[in-house]
């Protein structure tokens, strides 16, 4: 056999090989995906209730708690990322620290220090080659997350939050995420957690609605104590389940493109090889040929 | 006040429940607290304990609830807790 079509013959194999486990973790992304809107959804009642309490809260007193009001001056602000655990996502984790480091330069800008919470190990080792400094790691478990993770998280936050910032507590909270939009689509989104924004799901009230007079009980400041750790939480493991979501479309699309890009290569290859046989065939027949010429004119 | 009361039992990672009823009794800190239709906007802890819902053929629903809110407004009863479930 040819060196040449031997070369071609590993090359296709090669291939082969690698669109075995490509095809494999696409499919295993495509059936982890449904599972994981699945989450997004069942999540959704319990972030959209607390969310509907906090603004009912926010809108309708308005008394000065530490977690509702601005700070005169900020001077420290958290990050915390959400990448993933394992690469092979397409630019799933690069988009998401991509937008941190943007966020990072505008509060630079502003003069604010910036501390970072990571979760993911790609964000782990995103900062460790450049070493940089990070506050907190998770790691082990963006492509299902648990609850226990989110509340690991958010006490955390809460911890840094409540501290001074001349201890090096923070007077802000920013989380980076990829959101998922749909199988295609996952945006990196930047959302302020603390001090309070409360944009989402909050119902104008209309028109000629009377705004209700909200009862609490024990009173506002047990209410909002209690309820601003639970909305932390919640956002928390929102932004978790809606970046394992974005984690498993991403990569089942990175994995579909590199298992057609295979497809594509052996196809090539074996036009390659297929080309280089015949060559080699066809000198071998011209050589036989040649041969018996010259053996039949030598006997004459 | 006819109108019933719109209730849903929401735990962290899921719905436990959602419907109709004519009256919920759920604990808070204070105490417990019984919650019919064209009751006042609140918003209150949950102390953890059991939560009835009664539905409008008078059947009952109890649920375990620890760790969470109740609200209300506009006849909408939402119960928020880190866990809940059915008993």
């Amino acid at each position: 056999m040819g060196a040449q079509l031997r070369v071609y013959r590993q090359k296709i194999k090669a291939a082969q090989t690698t669109k075995k486990i490509t095809r494999a973790m696409e499919l295993i992304s495509a059936s982890r995906i449904q599972k994981a809107k699945a989450r997004v959804a069942a999540s959704t009642p319990f972030a959209r209730s607390i969310t509907q309490a906090v603004s009912a809260v926010a809108t309708y007193t308005n008394v000065a708690h530490v977690l509702t009001t601005e700070p005169e001056k900020i001077e420290r602000a958290a990050v915390v990322i959400f990448a993933s655990d394992r690469g092979l996502a397409g630019a799933f984790s690069s988009q998401a620290l991509r937008e941190a480091e943007s966020l990072t330069q505008l509060l630079l800008a502003q003069g604010k220090d910036v501390v970072y919470f990571l979760v993911g190990r790609k964000a782990a080792a995103y900062f460790n080659f450049r070493r940089r400094p990070s506050e907190r790691v998770w790691t082990g478990s963006t492509d299902q997350p648990q609850f226990e993770t989110a509340k690991e998280i958010s006490d955390a936050l809460l911890e840094a939050f409540l501290r001074d910032a001349d201890d090096g507590g923070v007077d802000e909270i920013h989380v980076v995420y990829n959101r998922f939009v749909s199988m295609v689509t996952q945006v990196p989104e930047v959302v302020r957690l603390l001090p309070l924004e409360v944009v989402e799901g909050v119902e104008e009230p209309g028109e000629n609605q009377v705004l209700p007079l909200y009862e609490f009980e024990p009173d506002v400041e047990t209410v909002l104590d209690a309820l601003l750790p639970v909305y932390i939480e919640s956002r928390i493991f929102n932004a978790m389940l809606q970046s394992a979501a974005a984690e498993h479309a991403s990569r089942q699309k990175a994995m579909q493109s590199a298992s057609d890009n295979a497809d594509k290569l052996i196809k090539d290859f074996t036009r390659l090889s297929n080309n280089a046989r015949q060559t080699e065939i066809t000198s071998q027949i011209s050589e036989i040929v040649g041969g018996a010429e010259a053996l039949s004119s030598a006997k004459n | 006040m006819a109108a019933a009361l719109n209730v849903s039992v929401v735990a962290a990672d899921q719905e436990v429940w959602a419907g109709e009823a004519t009256m919920v009794v759920a604990r808070t800190v204070e105490g417990e607290i019984g919650i019919l239709a064209g009751h006042e906007p609140m918003l209150a802890i949950l102390a953890s304990g059991e939560v009835r819902v009664t539905l409008a053929d008078g059947k009952k629903i109890v649920a375990e609830a620890a760790d969470g809110f109740l609200s209300v407004a506009n006849n909408v009863v939402t119960i928020v807790a880190r866990k809940a479930g059915l008993v």
